[in-house]
């Protein structure tokens, strides 16, 4: 959906988004990196389970929750990329302890 | 305007009255205050409960019980009424006891409550930590958690669907609702009825009944009734949705049927003051966590505040002016709880225009004498 | 940590104007912010993005220089730092790498900026529809564009810069639906003249306008846009006040319908707010130091009423000359003479607005969406729902949000808010400053049940 205008430089890091290794560079948001991916969504809704992705990229959505690290529900575009982070798209309702 | 009853206030009480009353076919107005008036309706947990409560007043006891009682048929009657599902699950209710001196009060509350009942059958249990994890396989208490008193015929219910079903159902039951509008008098027409002012509006009516929460003291005063209420706040927690895991309510901690968690409630009494204390979230939170810890990593999406209508003794006041004939007053918390019987006992009482004698007990003369030390 | 003099709420212009102008007078002085790095939404990645500025342009790399500054004042800078929940006094309740935290201060000036309108459209929620705010925070913190031509839908002058930034940097438009009402620009006209004196800014809109028609199909008088497709957009229908539907190819589509103040934190301490019937939108009613209805708590920047980025940075330097004051830092009338130029240019940024306000006024449709839109993005909740509702009763938008959960959702009601609003004025026939603005009750963010209980201590309630 997005892409990035120039080639990664030095610096460059890796993330995990459902298990599929991503390119991302220092600086950058979550959901920006999430964006760029051939499947550019965060959620299903808890709702609906409808697909929604990062819409605002301000932090007043709350269309890009995703898991973190082992944490559900964070604003990835608030959240920095950090080299070995792992990303997974939040199904649904989260579980209880996830 | 004519109505043959106006009710005054339209929340929990007041709505389930004349939702009750229009199922009577009983031409009926019910009348809304503002957007952002205090609402205990707005604020209440949920719980349709017998358990533990009644110490002291046997007749509430009565009243919730059959109350309770009455709910299955109720939200279903409701649910045809208004085409709104209220979600309400007899599933049980638990008291959860963290510690063993909190688990032998629940027991002897309970049993002074059955002692007082008289004969009947023992229709709650105490469960001790290994028959807890047995009725609920899947939750992880904490490890204060050493067991519950269990009633099977407590249960919950969504107290903001219950509000919106029974002002529907009051309108498709051909009652009419006027939001937005404070009633400021009510007096005598001088021929047995009365005339409700409010906006810049007036409507007569042969009855009135006001259940207007914590505005009810100043308009019952204009009837002849000294009612002695007072605000008392509770704070409620709400979190995100989570996957079904707590299919029977605590007290403090229930899930609903959209998968939040709520988690109540405090008590303070700082007046007519809605606002939320950071202290009582911090304090709710610790709370349901020592119950369920896994609970830790869930985010809090709103904290609110609502104001209980209390009396002294804390039961209900249900009234009939005696300088005012026709003029009711019905004042409680619990409204959730209580719709059922509002909406049959209550409503058929004010139809027929007299208090049946099991609510003699709630007459607010009881708080004329002095209390017993 | 001993009370601070002062807390900043946000670190874009009007933040780092005000904080900067706190280490001047010796102010000790904290700003919390929920981004990563300094610049707030105009400034996003300023310190980062230097390989961008010809892109991005002047009025962008501007922020650099304030962030080196702000970050070199001596100023105690807390980045990734929520705050959820501010009580009177002050205590500030903030979550900062997952842990809870009590900031005390004697003042507070909220920075919090400004989010874009909500604009709800049936498929508004589809994976590929975005706000234009949130391609350009793309295009800054990330140095991406859309991959395909995109679709932009909206009014003001940030769609426009924005097009302009993409084409600049290589991407394609694929068309650029006004939806400005046609006929606009006549009630704007009388506001033209004390607009020229201002500023160059008016004549900057005309060339990005004029680049935009030689580069893009540039399609005016759009008054309904719809998103279709399975999981995310396929395709785009709209239709213009005078044509037919159109249905076209569409992967990405972003919209933007101008940007409201964020006043969700003065609205939990119920600073009184009043509707700018220019603006659309609640507004905190502030002195001429930016001094909200509550005592020490100010509000700078387009959080008081959308003004632009350099307005910000003034009234973020007048929210401190009376702190300081209030703080003995400095005297009445020292801080009288430090205004006075601070005001003469603020006169001159805020002399273009009442003509872009005019000229760039949402079409009714923004408020007024169809039934099957959705309104609440968390709960899901459509218009139709809230407009059944609307018209039994006479139920203001809290009761509203009661019956059908409009509002309860992770975004507080930020995405819902003002639809809400709207819908039940119109069901109701009564004026949005009548009809008021949900309750906002904390916490302001999403923060989890185990650091609140970590702030209990065992004497509570």
């Amino acid at each position: 959906m997005f892409r990035k205008l120039h080639e990664p430089e030095a610096g460059a890091l890796t993330i995990d988004i459902d298990g599929v290794p991503a390119m991302a560079e220092p600086g950058e948001s979550v959901a920006a990196v999430l964006l760029r991916q051939a499947e550019p969504w965060s959620r299903l809704t808890p709702v609906s389970q409808s697909k929604r992705a990062p819409y605002c990229m301000m932090g007043v959505c709350f269309d890009c929750l995703a898991d973190v690290d082992g944490i559900a529900s964070v604003q990835t575009c608030l959240r920095p990329v950090c080299d070995g982070m792992r990303v997974a798209r939040q199904i649904g309702k989260r579980t209880i302890g996830s | 305007m004519r109505a043959d009853v106006v009710v005054i206030g339209a929340g929990v009480v007041g709505a389930a009255i004349a939702y009750g009353l229009a199922t009577r076919n009983v031409r009926v107005l019910a009348i809304d205050g503002g957007d952002r008036d205090f609402r205990a309706a707005n604020a209440n947990f949920g719980l349709v409960w017998q358990q533990g409560k009644g110490l002291d007043m046997p007749a509430y006891q009565q009243l919730t019980r059959g109350s309770v009682e009455l709910w299955p048929n109720f939200s279903a009657e409701l649910a045809d009424a208004s085409a709104i599902d209220v979600h309400y699950d007899r599933s049980g209710g638990l008291s959860i006891c963290l510690s063993e001196a909190e688990f032998e009060t629940q027991r002897t509350t309970l049993l002074r409550l059955h002692n007082q009942l008289g004969g009947a059958e023992a229709d709650w249990e105490m469960l001790d930590r290994s028959a807890l994890v047995r009725l609920l396989p899947t939750v992880e208490f904490g490890p204060d958690v050493v067991g519950a008193s269990y009633g099977p015929d407590d249960g919950q219910t969504n107290p903001l669907r219950l509000l919106s079903a029974l002002h529907a159902g009051l309108l498709r039951r051909g009652g009419a609702l006027r939001g937005g509008s404070t009633v400021h008098a009510v007096h005598s027409d001088g021929s047995g009825g009365f005339t409700i002012e409010f906006g810049s509006e007036r409507v007569s009516a042969a009855r009135v009944v006001i259940a207007a929460g914590l505005g009810s003291k100043a308009l019952a005063a204009q009837v002849g009734l000294d009612i002695p209420i007072r605000p008392q706040r509770g704070q409620i927690l709400v979190t995100e949705r989570l996957a079904p895991f707590l299919p029977i309510p605590m007290q403090g901690l229930r899930q609903t049927r959209e998968g939040t968690v709520m988690i109540g409630s405090t008590r303070d009494d700082p007046g007519f003051d809605n606002s939320t204390t950071v202290e009582a979230g911090a304090w709710l939170s610790a709370r349901a966590l020592r119950r369920v810890p896994a609970l830790r990593d869930t985010m809090l999406v709103r904290q609110w505040a609502g104001l209980r209508v209390l009396t002294p003794d804390e039961y209900p006041i249900y009234a009939e002016s005696q300088s005012h004939p026709g003029a009711f007053v019905a004042v409680c918390h619990s409204g959730v709880t209580l719709a059922a019987a509002h909406a049959a006992l209550l409503a058929e009482a004010i139809a027929a225009g007299r208090l049946p004698p099991s609510l003699d007990a709630f007459h607010q003369r009881r708080f004329d004498v002095p209390q017993a030390a | 940590m001993s009370r601070l003099d002062l807390l900043i709420v946000g670190a874009g212009p009007a933040g780092m104007a005000a904080a900067l102008a706190a280490r001047r007078h010796g102010l000790e002085v904290m700003v919390i912010d929920d981004q990563p790095t300094p610049g707030g939404q105009i400034w996003r990645s300023v310190e980062q993005a230097a390989r961008r500025d010809d892109i991005l342009g002047p009025s962008y790399v501007e922020g650099r220089a304030v962030a080196e500054a702000f970050r070199a004042s001596g100023v105690i800078y807390q980045p990734g730092a929520q705050l959820w929940q501010l009580e009177p006094g002050f205590r500030a309740f903030v979550s900062r790498n997952r842990q809870a935290q009590v900031i005390e201060a004697k003042a507070v000036i909220l920075a919090t900026g400004a989010q874009e309108r909500p604009v709800p459209f049936p498929g508004w929620t589809l994976p590929g529809v975005l706000t234009v705010g949130a391609a350009q925070i793309l295009l800054k913190n990330a140095g991406q564009i859309p991959a395909g031509p995109v679709w932009i839908a909206g009014s003001g002058p940030l769609p426009l810069l924005y097009a302009v930034q993409l084409l600049r940097a290589g991407g394609q438009v694929a068309g650029y639906l006004d939806t400005t009402p046609a006929g606009q620009w006549r009630a704007a006209l009388r506001h033209l003249p004390r607009a020229l004196c201002a500023s160059g800014d008016l004549a900057k809109g005309l060339s990005w306008a004029a680049m935009l028609r030689r580069k893009a199909p540039v399609i005016r008088g759009v008054i309904e846009i719809e998103a279709l497709g399975d999981g995310r957009i396929e395709t785009l229908r709209y239709r213009t006040a005078d044509r037919a539907t159109a249905t076209v190819e569409a992967n990405t589509l972003l919209v933007h319908e101008g940007v409201v103040p964020n006043i969700h934190a003065a609205l939990s301490l119920d600073c009184t707010v009043a509707w700018d019937p220019a603006q659309d939108c609640y507004a905190p009613i502030v002195d001429r130091w930016g001094e909200s209805s509550q005592v020490d708590l100010f509000v700078a920047g387009d959080g008081a009423g959308i003004a632009g980025a350099k307005a910000a940075q003034l009234r973020g330097e007048l929210a401190t000359l009376r702190v300081a004051v209030k703080l003995g830092s400095t005297s009445e009338d020292a801080a009288a003479v430090a205004a006075r130029p601070i005001r003469r240019k603020l006169d001159r940024e805020l002399a273009v607005r009442p003509f872009l306000d005019a000229l760039f006024r949402p079409r009714p449709q923004v408020f007024a969406p169809a039934d099957k839109t959705i309104v609440c993005r968390c709960e899901e909740i459509t218009a139709g729902e809230i407009r059944a509702l609307a018209s039994v009763g006479r139920p203001g938008p809290n009761q509203i949000k009661a019956a059908t959960r409009a509002g309860m959702g992770p975004c507080q009601g930020r995405q819902c808010g003002y639809t809400v609003t709207r819908i039940v004025g119109a069901a109701q026939n009564r004026p949005p400053a009548e009809v008021g603005f949900f309750h906002i009750r904390p916490p302001l963010k999403p923060v989890t049940l185990g650091e609140l209980a970590a702030l209990h201590q065992p004497a509570a309630p």
